[in-house]
């Protein structure tokens, strides 16, 4: 009764020959092997209750302490005998099914999904007499104002989630950055002097002040977290306009990454290459941390530093650029 | 005033001019790098012998001048060792790296090479020509420090390179950081203090001796306890998770299936 | 009424207690219906049943762990037992998995379970699908089935993904800073959006709990009702069964549900939870205490998230460099807008197949009746080049782990893995396009002249010859019963003209179509029967005389 497309229908098609004969197995034919298959099945179930056995007497048996050894034992026994209780149930009921069970194949028929022309009609007659007693086909203004309100009445709960997250206004620009913030060594937040950036070496700094623990520490550090780094002056090519934002051969970029945010991390001395290592964007710390390879487009943002009276290394300002993965508006002057 | 200039025009061009400006420059750099490297490792007073140092420079002379210059000064092959210091000498050859097969974009473990006797006068000598990282004292290797602050040094100075469970990370163009697990605690604590290869260098000011002592610890801490949860699967994470899934897990319970669909005999 | 009460205490305790539920539920009618329904026994349709099996074992480790889950991100210092970690700050969450793992008896276990059962979940399912699909499953009746299961494979990777990030360590932290930095990359709304799901700037305060919310309850709700629904579906349309002797279109062959089927799937149930158990005692998975607490600075060289959202991390790093854009003072994201787009249309692409098939074939008929994946080249072809192009996405997201254990350089391999996800799809359809046809034509011939039985015979004239057996009718209906198709032409419509449709259809008739090995006829196994008889007549005579 349905339209079989593009099918070909070969008229001298190969004949179903029904179903296949059922092969004896040797629990039938055999009583031996019947009794062998019962007792191997009864030893599956009761390697089972031994399995959950162990398991009970192994969480008593096996306490743990501060000691890491004895969560060890404890993981191990307890789950080997659950192991064991588990599938010596399994395996035993398809041993069970497999060996003594009938395997004789056995045909259903099927009937179409579709309703039988006598249901489809009566559905029909439904319907119709819903239609007819509600008037909702003939009483156009109560269905439209019908499907004005349906489509209404989702929209505050909607607009109930609103309050999930304030507007970041202008927060993604701003970090904790400010003139003369000294750069200290994350986590501890000791200050850096100058003379102790050796070329090679690699600090990673956060601004000076914040405290794990505090109020917004993960999020100021979200945005704050930068790397130092010193390389032979001689070897920083440098804009006109940043030339003053190095010291004597030490550079700090943003340690976020502008591809998704990861922390660009992975320092190699002597290439001067930055890497990070979730999805490879690769930067070129002496050419203002430019991305030579990866995903990412944009360069680090450079962090203006300097010294102050005492040869600690600060901050001459905020960075002039949202740090961090970029966002539609990022570039629009506030 | 014309012929004392074309008296010094004549010295510029000639061959013993570049001589001059390479020693010139060579002073500068060397000067400038101890000068700098002084102010944040203050050279240990080391009793160095004599007889070290001169058995040092032979072995030095047979095995290493070749890439690295009769008189440590650098080749093309090799760079300068003036200033590098014996904790430099002793991390690349008592790990084998050195003396170093020149294919490849990394020095690799090797067999080690020479016997702790040679490579305490090789270091010796290489020390003995200019002021750099000593050999650390042996308190500082007892790992008896705090392994919390350890493993929160640990994880922002090194995991990023050695993976947070110290099995190794990739670096670019096929360098690599290696695997911590088998590192002894000078091993560690001499790559920390002189950055070999393209790993940082984390001087004393940066990371300081304690809490190199306290990295040392939280690393041996690992090394001495194995995972609670089983094997840890060379703790290369869920990508190694994801395939034991699909290969182990996946792959028995099909084998199981395909039994148990079986026809019984 | 008397009479009934003593026949109840004749017939004992278990016939009493039927009684009274059938009085009250009417149990027996649906044990009459369902008790002996047919399921076919394969293998292959067991992989669903795994999924099934999964999600169980998931619903009761993960009740264990909500008993003591916190879902906080309240700082707080550990004093626990765990002494590299003994004073330092973190999240509470992070805290009470520390709690889970070493304090609580069982607690490792069934974090290991829950965990590896996830694995297993996804993993399943989504091979269960590669099953659907390349055997023709999802044809009428069963294309609302297949959408309703690809929502449930999206479901899985939502309940993953939500799961693996409550423990907020440093791995799925970071993970989840990846998603904020994609949020924020959408045009216009993507900074609200982030602001929204963080309650305020990265990381915040809520996002543990929020994603606790998602995953214990509504995710796992939908994934129930959704399940329902694909299994609901099932009973209405029986399982399909492979083609083979005595099975059609209009019937289903294999064992009554009681109690063989019982027995067995009942019995896989306990099978695969004993395997997740069995994995979960001896191999690590997360080991969330070298991690540390989430922290936006530190970072472990091999992040990576879970298998399942591999291909989506793999597609974000084989983004080619720098393809972001400014449209005056505003940045269009496209390093991440082109990797998301992608993949949209990627599962676009899986979930409407059954339709765009079945508008190409037009076949309107019900198909209960398997396909052997060589008989369908061009469906099984267009699957095995969208496996690869998954794979490689997969694989992209490890280019750091297969540089470092592999000695090979991580630029090297981002770059050939680059050129094999454009490359690769399409050798993998033209291989298995020829291999599925070139398999077909094996078939016909052994269909139409039978095995090489080995024996050689050589004739008087001087020919030799191998002697085929004939196969046994029963192997025989196995390879000759499939479904056949050819292209068809553009024609006009009741308008007289050749709409862009029509055209579009009779363009893609010919690419599924065009090449195509026809099932052998009986017409040419008599002839081919027929022409054999001859030549062993000769043998035979041939061996007459020779005594």
């Amino acid at each position: 009764m349905y339209d079989a497309g593009l099918r070909v229908i070969h008229e001298d098609a190969v004949a179903n020959p029904g179903i296949e004969p059922h092969r004896v197995r040797m629990t039938e034919k055999s009583v031996k092997h019947e009794k062998n298959a019962v007792r191997q099945v009864a030893a599956l179930f009761t390697l089972s209750m031994l399995g959950s056995a162990l398991a009970l007497y192994a969480y008593f048996a096996f306490p743990i302490s501060e000691d890491l050894t004895t969560v060890r034992l404890n993981t191990l026994y307890l789950g080997v005998g659950i192991t064991l209780g588990l599938l010596g149930i399994g395996i035993g009921a398809v041993h069970w099914a497999k060996t003594l069970m009938p395997d004789n194949e056995v045909s259903e028929e099927r009937h179409l999904t579709r309703g039988s022309d006598e249901k489809r009609a009566a559905a029909i007659e439904i319907i119709n007499l819903a239609n007819q007693e509600s008037g909702f086909s003939r009483r156009k203004l109560i269905r439209r104002t019908l499907y004005g309100s349906l489509a209404l009445f989702p929209l505050p709960g909607i607009i109930l989630f609103a309050d999930l997250g304030p507007s970041l206004g202008d927060k993604l620009r701003h970090t904790a950055w400010k003139q003369g913030t000294r750069l200290t060594k994350d986590p501890y937040g000791s200050p850096i002097k100058a003379s102790e950036v050796t070329i090679g070496s690699v600090f990673h700094v956060i601004p000076e002040g914040l405290m794990p623990g505090e109020e917004n520490y993960l999020e100021e550090k979200a945005k704050a977290a930068v790397l130092l780094v010193r390389v032979d002056p001689d070897q920083l090519i440098e804009t006109e306009e940043r030339a003053s934002w190095s010291y004597q051969g030490i550079v700090a970029y943003s340690k976020i990454c502008t591809h998704v945010g990861c922390p660009v991390a992975l320092y190699e001395q002597q290439t001067h290459h930055l890497l990070c290592p979730c999805h490879q964007s690769t930067f070129d710390l002496i050419d203002g941390c430019k991305v030579i390879f990866g995903p990412a487009t944009r360069p680090l943002p450079q962090l203006p530093i300097s010294v102050d009276a005492e040869g600690y290394l600060i901050a001459q300002s905020d960075f002039h650029e949202p740090v961090g993965p970029s966002f539609w508006d990022r570039s629009v002057q506030q | 005033m014309a012929q004392l200039k074309r008296k010094l025009n004549g010295l510029r061009r000639s061959p013993r001019a570049l001589v001059v400006v390479l020693f010139a420059g060579l002073l500068v750099v060397g000067s400038g790098y101890t000068a700098v490297q002084a102010a944040v490792s203050p050279s240990t007073a080391v009793t160095r012998s004599q007889e070290q140092i001169d058995l040092g420079k032979r072995i030095f002379l047979s095995n290493c001048a070749s890439c690295h210059g009769k008189n440590a000064e650098g080749t093309m092959n090799g760079p300068s060792l003036i200033g590098v210091g014996e904790a430099s000498v002793d991390f690349q050859v008592s790990t084998g790296r050195m003396p170093g097969a020149a294919s490849g974009p990394q020095l690799e473990v090797k067999p080690v090479q020479f016997t702790e006797e040679q490579i305490s006068a090789l270091a010796a000598y290489v020390g003995s020509l200019a002021d750099g990282p000593s050999i650390p004292d042996a308190s500082l290797l007892q790992a008896n420090g705090d392994s919390t602050k350890g493993g929160e040094l640990f994880r922002i100075n090194c995991a990023m390179c050695h993976n947070a469970g110290g099995a190794g990370g990739a670096l670019t163009e096929g360098k690599y950081a290696p695997n911590l697990m088998g590192s002894s605690e000078k091993t560690i604590y001499e790559a920390m203090l002189t950055g070999p290869q393209n790993m940082p260098v984390f001087n004393d000011a940066n990371i300081t001796p304690a809490e190199k002592n306290d990295i040392i610890t939280y690393l041996k801490y690992l090394q001495n306890n194995r995972s609670v949860g089983g094997d840890e699967l060379g703790n290369l994470g869920p990508v190694v998770e994801g395939l034991v899934a699909w290969l182990g897990m996946l792959g028995l319970i099909i084998a199981i299936t395909i039994w148990l669909g079986a026809k019984s005999n | 009424m008397s009479n009934t009460a003593n026949t109840q205490k004749k017939n004992g305790f278990l016939a009493g207690t039927a009684n009274y539920v059938d009085e009250r539920v009417g149990v027996g009618g649906i044990l009459k219906e369902f008790g002996r329904k047919i399921f076919p026994d394969h293998w292959s349709f067991m992989l669903g049943e795994v999924a099934l099996y999964s999600f169980l074992v998931l619903l009761l480790s993960g009740t264990f762990l909500t008993f003591f889950f916190q879902p906080s991100m309240t700082d707080v210092i550990y004093d626990g037992v765990y002494a590299p970690l003994k004073g330092a700050h973190m999240s509470i969450a992070y805290a009470s998995s520390l709690d889970i793992t070493f304090e609580v008896r069982g607690g490792l276990l069934m974090r290991q379970v829950h965990h590896w059962s996830a694995l297993l979940f996804v993993a399943a399912a989504g091979l269960h699908m590669l099953r659907v699909f390349f055997t023709g499953a999802f044809r009428k009746p069963r294309e609302i089935n297949w959408v309703v299961g690809f929502v449930l494979f999206v479901l899985g990777m939502a309940a993953g993904f939500t799961g693996y990030s409550l423990p907020d360590d440093l791995l799925s932290g970071n993970g989840l800073r990846i998603i904020d930095g994609m949020i924020k990359g959408v045009p216009f709304i993507g900074t609200g959006i982030s602001s929204l799901l963080f309650g305020g700037e990265f990381p915040g305060h809520a996002i543990v709990g929020r994603l606790y919310s998602l995953h214990i309850m509504l995710v796992p709700a939908l994934i129930l009702v959704f399940l329902a629904v694909h299994l609901f579906m099932l009973v209405i349309h029986k399982h399909t069964h492979y083609s083979g002797p005595g099975r059609k279109d209009t019937n289903v062959v294999g064992y009554p549900l009681m109690p063989v089927y019982v027995a067995k799937a009942g019995g896989f149930f306990f099978i695969v939870f004993g395997v997740i158990m069995l994995i979960a005692t001896f191999f690590t998975i997360n080991p969330i205490w070298n991690y540390g607490g989430y922290d936006p600075s530190p970072v472990s060289a091999g992040t990576q998230p879970d298998w399942y959202i591999g291909w989506l991390d793999g597609a974000l790093r084989l983004a080619p460099t720098g393809i972001e854009f400014m449209i005056g003072d505003y940045t269009v994201s496209t390093n991440i807008l082109l990797p998301l787009v992608v993949s949209l249309v990627f599962l676009a692409a899986v979930a409407i197949y059954p339709f765009v098939e079945n508008w190409v074939t037009g076949d309107k008929r019900e198909h209960h009746v398997l396909d052997r994946p060589r008989n369908a080249p061009v469906r099984t072809a267009i699957g095995a080049a969208g496996v690869m192009f998954y794979a490689v996405l997969w694989a992209g997201a490890s280019t750091d782990l297969i540089a470092t254990n592999f000695k090979m350089s991580l630029n090297q391999v981002l770059v050939t893995m680059q050129i094999s996800l454009i490359i690769l799809p399409i050798v993998a359809f033209l291989v298995t396009k020829r291999v599925c046809l070139s398999l077909q034509r094996k078939d016909r011939e052994i269909a139409i002249h039978g095995r090489e039985s080995g024996r050689i015979v050589r004739l008087p004239h001087g020919e030799y010859i191998e002697v085929h057996e004939p196969l046994d009718p029963h192997d025989l209906y196995k390879l000759v019963d499939f479904k056949d198709y050819k292209p068809t032409l553009a024609r006009p419509n009741a308008q007289g003209k050749i709409t862009v449709a029509a055209r579009v259809r009779s363009s893609l008739s010919k690419f599924y179509f065009e090449d195509r090995i026809a099932p052998a006829t009986q017409t040419e196994i008599d002839e081919a029967a027929h022409h054999a008889h001859e030549i062993e007549a000769e043998v035979q005579k041939a061996i007459e005389s020779s005594k």
